[in-house]
């Protein structure tokens, strides 16, 4: 492990399940504890329960909190009514991506903003520049956070909460609200990164242990197992969701990343990056993220890859993984534009060979 | 984690079993652990002569891509076809079905490579 290296609130809970750490983002994290496969396949299947601690929990409070969001995020947080929440991104002048994050709308005037832990400390020197009446907090590792994703999420959850007669029901997707569990207060907002229902929890550092074994063992007759970084990373890539640092950087806007959706031109304010992004989503990207797909039995794409379409090379791939669930490689590719359309048939290289592929969907996975 | 006796073993976590002027090589039982559930092998023809620290072979697990090196020179005999359809073996039996290819090796005493007890000092606790 690195010097300095944060260690998860939960790291004792790690510990005890023997988890493989690695480091992540300055942080030790557990890798995987059963195993990537299984623990992908039980998140697809039942329930995953994943240590979320090192993503950022910013707050921002005060009555210029919306018109310094307003300001800083591409997605328009004025659209948010207390206890929403949307996908956004916070980004440079040029409309590229500082971060990508998850704004809810606690209520009036305050705000929580849960951010990538390798973007945590930029992010915050960013928001702190607002001269608004609007105060920033949530240092790295004050926090504690988890994430219960899958389909036996909703029914886990349900129990979780039930012993206490004050809380409300699960929150709706997008949704957050305050609950108790364990003695604790806890927010839960529902949503995800694997592209299962689910929800992520927010909790002081010192409630982050007996939670998390609490909800564990309330799971267990759902199936609900401890999963680790690995399955997260091949879940979410599976459900065609970015990675920040891979598919999305200060060079990459969210327009170029096929992201456009959550950016809003649509309002008369400014925000930064905004002229960018504007010109973009009017004119089209130079550049644009494309799904591809492997074929079983051959290579598996990879970050940083190549990619050809009749033999010149448009674009490399950003993240590449052998799918746990399709039994073939997937991958997101950054290309020139105009890019390849669904279908259509291209190569990427894998140690000096070119393999074919097929340009697809971002979201790889079937609808449901 | 296990490392049997009767092997050799590069620094780089492949094994070497010598037979006569052949040898048989894997990866050893920390490398598949480290690596998780192998999903994709690429092994080298029959006939390609390769020098020792040469990469010669991929296994890929989920989360990346890992190259092999030769652990002795030698010309390859034959890869272990078995592992295209199911590469879990590398996890379940690294040093028996999970073999990656046998070489005809150009020296009966390789060097440079370490013993049992050695290579276990190589390994974390």
């Amino acid at each position: 492990m690195p010097p300095n290296a944060k260690e998860s609130p939960l790291a004792s809970c790690h510990h005890e399940l023997g988890a493989r750490m690695i480091p992540f983002a300055g942080w030790n994290l557990p890798v995987e504890y059963s195993g990537l496969l299984s623990e992908h396949r039980t998140t697809r299947q039942a329930a995953g329960l994943f240590d979320i601690s090192h993503m950022g929990q910013v707050r921002a409070k005060g009555k210029g909190s919306l018109g310094a969001l307003e300001h800083l995020l591409a997605n328009d947080p004025a659209k948010l009514k207390d206890g929403e929440g949307h996908y956004t991104f916070l980004l440079n002048p040029h409309g590229g991506v500082i971060d990508d994050l998850f704004l809810y709308r606690l209520q009036a005037d305050d705000f929580l903003l849960v951010v990538n832990a390798s973007r945590h400390a930029e992010d915050l020197e960013v928001l702190s520049k607002q001269k608004a009446d609007v105060s920033f907090s949530g240092a790295p590792g004050s926090t504690a956070g988890m994430a219960l994703q899958g389909p036996r999420s909703n029914s886990i959850l349900s129990q979780v909460i039930k012993s206490e007669s004050k809380n409300p029901p699960p929150p709706a997707r997008n949704h957050i609200s305050k609950y108790t569990v364990a003695g604790h207060e806890v927010l839960i907002g529902a949503t995800g990164y694997t592209g299962e229902e689910g929800y992520e929890l927010f909790m002081d550092r010192e409630a982050g242990p007996k939670i998390w074994n609490h909800i564990l063992n309330l799971g267990k007759a759902d199936g609900l197992i401890p999963c680790g970084l690995g399955s997260r990373d091949s879940l979410r890539l599976e459900a065609g969701f970015p990675l920040n640092g891979q598919d999305l950087s200060p060079e990459i806007t969210p327009i170029e990343a096929g992201l456009g959706f959550f950016v809003d031109v649509g309002r008369p304010r400014p925000f930064t990056g905004r002229s960018t992004v504007e010109a973009q989503k009017k004119s089209g990207p130079p550049r644009i993220c494309i799904g591809l797909r492997g074929q079983p039995g051959q290579p598996p794409p990879r970050h940083d890859y190549p990619v050809f379409l009749d033999q010149k090379q448009i674009g490399k791939i950003t993240s590449g993984v052998p799918s746990p669930t399709l039994g073939h490689g997937i991958a997101l590719a950054l290309v020139a534009t105009p890019a390849p359309s669904c279908g259509q048939d291209l190569e990427f290289e894998v140690r000096g060979r070119r393999i074919p592929a097929k340009v697809t969907p971002r979201r790889f996975l079937p609808k449901k | 984690m296990n490392t049997p006796n009767d092997l050799l073993y590069a620094k780089s976590h492949e094994w070497l079993r010598i037979e006569k002027d052949s040898g048989t090589v894997g990866i050893t039982d920390h490398a598949q652990s480290a690596l998780s559930d192998v999903v994709f092998v690429e092994l080298p023809k029959s006939g390609r002569v390769v020098k020792q620290g040469e990469v010669i072979a991929t296994v890929e697990s989920v989360k990346a891509a890992s190259d092999i090196y030769a652990p002795v020179g030698g010309t390859i005999l034959e890869s272990n076809e078995t592992l295209s359809s199911d590469p879990g073996l590398i996890n379940r039996d690294p040093y028996g079905q999970g073999w990656l290819f046998r070489l005809k090796t150009d020296s009966p005493k390789p060097t440079g490579l370490l013993s049992s007890a050695d290579y276990a000092t190589t390994l974390p606790h």
